[in-house]
C-alpha cells in the first residue's frame, strides 16, 4: 500500500525537475531494504501520473543490493537476510552502505527542436 | 522533437524529510519532545498509552491520534484528561496507511503545544508504511506483541531498524503460546542491536513503570538537547 504514497513522491520529484517538458522515462534506484514491490510501484505510478507531464512515462527500476559497513573494523559485506551485526568483530555500530536508496536517478524528457538550428 | 536525459539523483522522499525537519524545528521551539509510536494493528498501542500518559513524572503528555477513520482511540484517551487531537487520514478514498510529515504539519495549529512537554503521535497500525515516513519525531517507539510471532523483526526490518525502543507487549500471554521470546530478542538484536527493549503487559501492568520511566528519561534527554 505504501507504493501509492511512494509513487506520488516520485511523481512530485520528477515534475519539479521536468520544467514544462513531457517525461517519457523515469529511472529510479530502489534499495533492497526499502520493501518496495516494483510491480506495485509501476502500477500506482501509471495511475498517479495521469493528467501530468509524466502521463504514459515508463518507470524503470534499478534494484540496489543491500550492503553494510562495520564502523569498528571497516568490513563491508552484502546481506541477503536482515542481520545487522558485523560477522567478524560482532560490532553493533554498523552503517547501511547501500540498500536504502529511493532516488530518482534520471529522467528522459521531450524537448522541442533547438531554436538555434533555425 | 527529441529526447534528452536529465540526471537528477534526488531522494524521492526529500520533500517529506524537509517538512519533517520543519515540524521538528517547530516542536523544538515549543520545547516539546515528540515520540512516533508505531505497531501492527491490535498490538496494544492505545492500551499502553492509557497506562502511562496521565502520570509521567514532571512531563505533561499530549497525544496526536492517527487513524484511517473514526475517533475511538481518541475517546478512550480523552478520559485520562490529557489533550488528545484526532487526525484522520481518509480525505478521499481508502485512506492513507500511515502518517506523513505533511499530515502532521496540517494538525500543528490544533495542537496545544504550550500546554504539553511531550507529544506522542500514535501512527496508523501498520508495520510497513509508517517506517518510511518521518513526521518530525525525536524518537521512534514500536510495539510488537507476542501474539505476532518471533519472526517479525526479520520480516519488517525497516520498522525494527529505525526504532529506538521496542515494547514487547502481552507478555502475560506467554504461558499460553509457543512464542520463543529469546528468539524474538535475538532477531531484534540482529536487525537493530542498538534498540532498547522492554517487556510489558498493558493488561497486568507488568513493565509499565519501566515504560513510563523511559518516556520521562527521553523528555529529560531531549530538554538537554542530547537527542540527535
Amino acid at each position: 500500500m505504501h507504493e501509492l504514497s511512494l509513487s506520488g513522491a516520485v511523481l512530485n520529484t520528477v515534475v519539479k525537475h521536468a520544467g514544462d517538458r513531457r517525461v517519457s522515462l523515469v529511472s529510479l534506484r530502489v534499495g533492497r531494504l526499502r520493501q518496495v514491490v516494483p510491480d506495485t510501484l509501476e502500477f500506482y505510478f501509471e495511475f498517479v501520473a495521469r493528467g501530468t507531464l509524466c502521463e504514459g512515462a515508463r518507470l524503470e527500476l534499478e534494484v540496489v543490493e543491500a550492503s553494510l559497513r562495520c564502523e569498528e573494523c571497516e568490513l563491508e559485506w552484502e546481506i541477503e537476510i536482515p542481520a545487522f551485526r558485523c560477522p567478524t568483530c560482532g560490532g553493533a555500530e554498523v552503517a547501511v552502505a547501500t540498500g536504502n536508496e529511493f532516488e530518482v536517478e534520471s529522467i528522459e524528457v521531450e524537448e522541442a527542436a533547438c531554436i538555434a538550428q533555425k | 522533437m527529441h529526447r534528452t536525459k536529465v540526471r537528477i539523483v534526488e531522494d524521492a522522499l526529500d520533500a517529506n524529510n524537509t517538512i519533517a525537519q520543519a515540524n521538528r524545528a517547530d516542536f523544538d521551539r515549543a520545547g516539546v519532545t515528540v515520540v512516533n509510536f508505531m505497531s501492527a494493528p491490535g498490538a496494544g498501542k492505545t492500551s499502553l498509552l492509557e497506562r502511562v500518559v496521565g502520570d509521567v513524572p514532571q512531563v505533561r503528555v499530549g497525544v496526536l491520534e492517527g487513524d484511517v477513520q473514526g475517533s475511538m482511540d481518541a475517546e478512550r484517551l480523552a478520559g485520562l484528561h490529557v489533550p488528545v487531537t484526532q487526525l484522520n487520514t481518509d480525505p478521499s478514498f481508502g485512506g492513507e496507511c500511515h502518517l506523513d510529515a505533511n499530515m502532521v504539519r496540517s494538525a500543528l495549529p490544533e495542537l496545544p503545544l504550550q500546554e504539553i512537554d511531550m507529544l506522542v503521535i500514535e501512527n496508523v497500525g501498520n508495520l510497513v508504511c509508517p517506517a518510511e515516513f518521518k513526521v518530525g519525531e525525536d524518537v521512534r517507539v514500536m510495539v510488537s506483541s507476542v501474539t505476532e510471532g518471533e519472526d517479525k523483526p526479520l520480516k519488517y526490518p525497516l520498522m525494527f531498524r529505525t526504532c529506538d525502543l521496542v515494547l514487547v507487549n502481552k507478555i502475560d500471554l506467554l504461558p499460553h503460546l509457543d512464542y520463543d521470546l529469546d528468539r524474538f530478542l535475538y532477531n531484534v538484536d540482529q536487525v537493530n542491536p542498538a534498540a532498547e527493549r522492554l517487556l510489558v503487559s498493558a493488561r497486568t501492568g507488568a513493565g509499565i513503570d519501566a515504560w513510563r520511566d523511559w518516556l520521562s528519561d527521553v523528555a529529560a534527554r531531549s530538554r538537554e538537547g542530547a537527542i540527535a
